[in-house]
């Protein structure tokens, strides 16, 4: 006999689990172009709809004449509000609590606004017919700033609402008041700035911007009369969501109705809601008869579905003479456009925004929140963000660095001093968090270190000498952020979307060749839940990661969940998919036991199967449990190698990361570049480290547009100004600063697994850290708060105001 | 909302002559289609809608690069990435290619011409501020016959250019510039992709180390592309010295008058667009020997 024995390692090796950097297998149908998105779905007979819009911010609509577009060749039908209305759709609710127009219902409330649906045999006829459809509007004063919101005589946007002072969350206090919400101790708060040795308060506003993913939103859908069914094909970051609100809207039953997520090409928040043109192709194609595709255009998705940010903080700190902090007070202007349709926890108006005290140690803090109504699109999404925690992580780094300054102390020593130290984790923060664990010191000094950050200041200092010497026309600034997340939503006592509580969702079916399916709640959109998901199990189990197929997006056949977003897969539906695997260890430990005739208590794990302790040569592999599972199962025991779990998170996870930014700018033309950015992240358990960098990478290069140009922007009657990809920032490979990655570990204590999440770490932290360096810039020469975003000619502005050009 | 054009007939021309009898018969109908990398996402947005769209891409005649005696002959439908590519052009006159790099993108300059570039008349393009530098002549034909018209009389506003309707432009003459010339091209974008927030185009000859002749002109600056006359005088005889210099840079924005857009305001624009000029202008002499 010559068999050579696998090693220990090579067994691990070949599992390729936890910590391995696999390669993304769903790569090797998309860099081949044979992904299957949403348009590439083509069924026979299918139509095609698309939106006539509001040329208006804010008007009156007195009339839609459709009688010329009726007569394009081509065109079938023209859905408007008064269409909607015969099935009570023409508003929907949104999942904030509010409700929302699907088309111009009397008037329209920001530019771009949906107001008929023109449905043909192709895309030309639809656009030729869009083209001829004639709307007669009246136009009425237009709301665009948000500080002239709530003034006496603001234009009353809501007219259906207007008599009603109690809203979702509350009472309102004026017509375009949506929601007020507090945390946190006033009195306290109060007490500590009253007498407080140094304070600090500042307007920093974070601006509108998009998560614009490649693919906009679009949908197919199919009503079978025959059978009473509705298919959709969606881009929907949580198709389950999708079905029980569609059921519940069209009063079809929710087992009558499919719903499939296919690829997607990227969400960041941008495909958890729901939008008019979902609904309409659902109405057209009950209308019709025949499968219906809408498909947003690019300025549609910039303009018409969520935008994400635009809020503004107005953030103190309080604090003694030598840098301790000592109370924390926001006041936040949530701007939430013309509806509100934010895609939070229901109970959460201003999401998670609440953890604005940050990795700092605030005694008390108080916060509150009030949501407006303006002529801008709805939204307020978290893009590529867990529930504004990127808002708030915004904030208080912006506010520590001016803290920092006004004390004269050093923004990373004035950081280290107020850090939660390591020992009071689990900590319970001023505004009702339990972080479940930490290490700021640690995970500081180490990043301080490798950027060299004493060498930089000295460096900085240097330059500062030669500008002010007018011997060089180039600034540094460094950029500091140190940001702590709340991600995976979410525990279902403080957690749910109209009332479906936030758990998620493994099914995994092991088959009798030892090879598996695993089914869940989630929808990757890009994240590579293929890989990693495959990675947990092979870990857990003992099977190959090869050998399991991560299946999701079929409502169907995935068990329910409520989706992707917010930083929740890994902590949500990988603790299930620990728990799943688990339970089939369990019962593959009763088989082994049968067979080895031993206890199972005799048992131990040993990476691919079990064997019998102090016995090692007496083994069965899963592999081998597997078959023994439906053909020779134990007396008594069910056949048969399968489990579900459905996981209640009992808490959320905080991770944290320590972010560098080194820049130079040219106060001549206001053109910065970025030297270098390190970034390190501690997610807990890494799962794999490839696609952890590759998720660190994009959040970074999402953070550097949002931080240095990408923004929606309205002009003073309501119109988008950069509503297309020529204006609104999205950076190429060019402009891309180069990465530095790098980690700590600190697992999750509650995480069967201690994995916390990481997809949206880098653009939280990351846009504070650009904007930091930015404003550190500048600050030597006077400057206190510079407003993002920081594009070239702001930037030059700002070297204007300081009198730099002579 | 649908980037779709509306409907039209499409014309695929093998000669001039067919191409100016087609422009023709459809009139203000027809519209000529090089790459369509300015047309096409006109169409797409409907703020152009021809009925007729006649591509003279299949136009042998339209094509290639050639140095006859003292001139660069460049056929309208050569594509920037050709250009770029050509041996001719570049010993010829460099800037043609340093301008052209910063043009758009790559899959943009694959498919975008020359002829397009310079007839479209939009004041973002950067070929109409390169060829005025050059003092280059535009060959043109309709069906009256052909004439010819220099770059620096050519723009008359935004889209609104010499071309009269009917008319080609079949190539561009461009006198070369003498051995030792200086030259730059400076462009101040946003990203990749991006037409210019502000860009100067330099072309001059020294001599003993003092500019002997010097062209300016500026792209994205005003309604047209606009050659910068008055600064370009105050430079003749300096080695850009000041106040000679901050006086070629004071004439040069003052006749600058971009509009305020998402690359910033108008002040900004002019204020970048003036370091332009002067970054051009030291790269430019830097370059020249004589
Ligand atoms: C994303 C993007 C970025 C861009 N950035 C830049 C930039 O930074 N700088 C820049 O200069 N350009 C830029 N462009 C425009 C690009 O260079 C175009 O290729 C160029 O403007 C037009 O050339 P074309 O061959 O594509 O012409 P087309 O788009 O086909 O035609 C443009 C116009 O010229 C007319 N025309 C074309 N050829 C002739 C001819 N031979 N005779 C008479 N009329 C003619 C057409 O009828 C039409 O009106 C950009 C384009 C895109 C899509």
């Amino acid at each position: 006999m010559n068999i050579a024995v696998p090693t220990r390692e090579q067994r691990e090796a070949k599992l390729e689990g936890m910590g391995c950097k696999r390669k993304r297998v769903e790569d090797i149908r998309f860099t081949q172009g044979k992904g299957n998105y949403v348009d590439d779905v083509k069924l026979p007979g299918m139509l095609f709809g698309d939106f006539v819009r509001s040329q208006y911010a804010h008007a009156r609509v007195k009339k839609i004449d459709d009688s010329k577009a009726l007569k394009v060749p081509g065109v079938l039908a023209v859905i408007t509000a008064e269409t909607l209305k015969t099935v009570n759709l023409a508003w929907m609710p949104t999942l904030a609590g509010d409700v929302q127009m699907v088309l111009a219902d009397g008037k329209v409330l920001f530019q771009n606004q949906e107001i008929a649906f023109v449905v043909a045999v192709d895309r030309y006829a639809a656009a030729d017919g869009v083209e001829a459809v004639e709307v007669e509007y009246e136009d009425l004063p237009v709301l665009v700033d948000a500080f002239k919101a709530l003034a006496p005589d603001a234009p009353l946007l809501r007219e259906d609402i207007k008599d009603k002072m109690t809203g979702a969350h509350g009472p309102r206090r004026h017509h375009n008041h949506i929601f007020e919400w507090s945390m946190g101790d006033k009195d306290l708060t109060d007490a500590a700035f009253a007498k407080a040795e140094v304070t600090t308060k500042d307007v920093i506003s974070y601006h509108r911007t998009h998560p614009s993913p490649l693919e906009t939103c679009q949908c197919v859908a199919s009503f079978d009369k025959i059978k009473g069914e509705l298919t959709v094909w969606g881009t929907f970051q949580a198709p389950h969501v999708i079905r029980t609100v569609a059921s519940l809207l069209s009063k079809i039953p929710e087992h009558k109705i499919h719903v499939i997520a296919p690829d997607i090409g990227g969400g960041f928040g941008n495909k958890v809601g729901a939008y008019p043109g979902y609904i309409c192709a659902i109405v057209a194609s009950i209308v019709t008869g025949k499968p219906v595709k809408w498909v947003e255009d690019r300025i549609e998705n910039l303009t018409a579905t969520s935008f994400a940010r635009d809020y503004h903080m107005t953030t103190e700190i309080a604090a003694t003479k030598d840098g301790k902090v000592t109370a924390l007070r926001v006041h936040v202007l949530a701007d939430h456009g013309a509806f509100d349709a934010c895609a939070d926890p229901s109970k959460w108006p201003a999401g998670f925004f609440n953890i604005c005290t940050g990795s700092y140690d605030f005694p008390v803090a108080h916060l509150v929140v009030d949501g407006i109504y303006t002529n801008k699109a709805p939204g307020g999404v978290a893009y590529r963000c867990s529930f504004r925690v990127t808002e708030a992580a915004y904030c208080i780094e912006r506010a520590m660095d001016i803290m920092a300054q006004k004390l004269g102390m050093d923004a990373a020593e004035f950081r280290l001093k107020n850090f939660v130290r390591r020992e009071q984790f689990p900590y319970h923060s001023a505004l009702g968090w339990e972080y479940d664990s930490g290490d700021y010191h640690t995970a500081m000094n180490k990043a301080m270190e490798a950027v060299g950050y004493k060498q930089l200041r000295a460096e900085q200092a240097e330059k500062r000498a030669a500008f002010k010497r007018g011997e060089t026309r180039e600034i540094m600034g460094i950029g500091i952020s140190f940001f702590t997340e709340i991600v995976g939503a979410g525990p279902s006592r403080n957690c749910d979307i109209l009332g479906v509580a936030m758990f998620d969702s493994c099914e995994i079916r092991v088959h009798p060749t030892g090879a598996a399916i695993a089914r869940m709640g989630t929808k990757s959109q890009g994240q590579g839940h293929e890989t990693t998901y495959a990675q947990i199990i092979a870990t857990e189990i003992g099977i190959p990661a090869d050998d399991i197929m991560v299946e999701e997006g079929n409502t169907d056949t995935a068990p329910y969940g409520l989706g992707t977003y917010g930083s929740r897969s890994t902590p949500v539906a990988g603790a299930a998919i620990a728990m799943a695997a688990r339970k089939i260890k369990a019962k593959a430990q009763m088989i082994a036991a049968y067979m080895l005739e031993v206890h199972e208590a005799d048992l131990e794990w040993d990476i691919d199967g079990f064997r019998v302790k102090g016995l090692p040569e007496k083994s069965k592999t899963m592999k081998e449990l597997a078959w023994a599972a439906y053909n020779s199962p134990p007396p008594g025991l069910e056949p048969g190698l399968e489990a579900v779990s459905y996981y209640d998170p009992p808490n959320m996870t905080y991770p944290f990361g320590a972010y560098f930014c080194v820049m130079d700018i040219d106060v001549d033309t206001g053109v910065y570049k970025i030297r270098r950015f390190y970034a390190l992240d501690d997610c807990g358990t890494r799962i794999n480290p490839m696609i952890i960098e590759g998720q660190v990478h994009g959040g970074l290069t999402e953070a550097f547009a949002i931080a240095m140009g990408q923004e929606i922007r309205y002009d003073e009657i309501g119109n988008v100004v950069n509503g297309s990809f020529m204006d609104f920032f999205i950076p190429t490979a060019v402009e891309t600063p180069k990465w530095e990655t790098d980690y700590t570990v600190t697992p999750s204590p509650h995480h069967p697994i201690g994995a916390k999440g990481v997809g949206e770490s880098p653009n939280v932290g990351g846009v504070p850290c650009f904007s930091n360096a930015v404003n550190d810039a500048f600050a030597f020469l006077g400057t206190r708060h510079i407003q993002m975003p920081h594009d070239y000619w702001r930037i030059w502005e700002v070297a204007k105001g300081l009198g730099l050009h002579g | 909302m649908s980037v779709i054009p509306a409907p039209f007939s499409y014309h695929r021309p093998k000669s001039i002559a067919e191409a100016t009898a087609l422009l023709a018969e459809h009139n203000d109908e027809a519209r000529i289609l090089a790459g369509g990398q300015s047309l096409i996402p006109m169409m797409k947005f409907r703020l152009a809608a021809p009925e007729h769209l006649v591509d003279v891409g299949a136009i042998a005649e339209l094509k290639g690069i050639q140095r006859v005696g003292d001139a660069l002959v460049i056929g309208a439908m050569t594509t920037q990435h050709e250009l770029q590519l050509s041996k001719t052009a570049t010993d010829a006159a460099p800037i043609l290619k340093e301008a052209s790099l910063l043009i758009a993108d790559p899959q943009v300059r694959y498919m975008g011409t020359l002829g397009g570039n310079v007839a479209n008349g939009d004041p973002g393009n950067d070929m109409p501020a390169v060829m005025m530098c050059l003092d280059a002549a535009y060959r043109i034909m309709g069906a009256a016959g052909p004439r010819t018209v220099k770059a620096r009389d050519f723009y008359e506003g935004t889209y609104a250019t010499a071309l009269a309707t009917g008319e080609i432009l079949t190539a561009i003459e461009i006198p070369v510039p003498p051995a030792g010339h200086g030259y730059a091209y400076e462009k101040l974008k946003r990203k990749i992709g991006d037409y210019a927030t502000a860009a100067a185009g330099v072309v001059l000859t020294t001599r003993g180390g003092r500019i002997a002749t010097c062209a300016i002109a500026l792209s994205n600056l005003a309604d047209k592309a606009v050659l910068a006359t008055d600064a370009a005088a105050t430079l003749i005889g300096t080695a850009l010295e000041k106040p000679a210099l901050d006086k070629a840079i004071a004439a040069a924005r003052a006749i600058m008058s971009p509009a305020a857009d998402t690359r910033g305001t108008t002040e900004y624009r002019t204020a970048v667009g003036g370091v332009m000029v002067e970054r051009a202008l030291r790269r430019a002499l830097a370059r020249a020997k004589g």
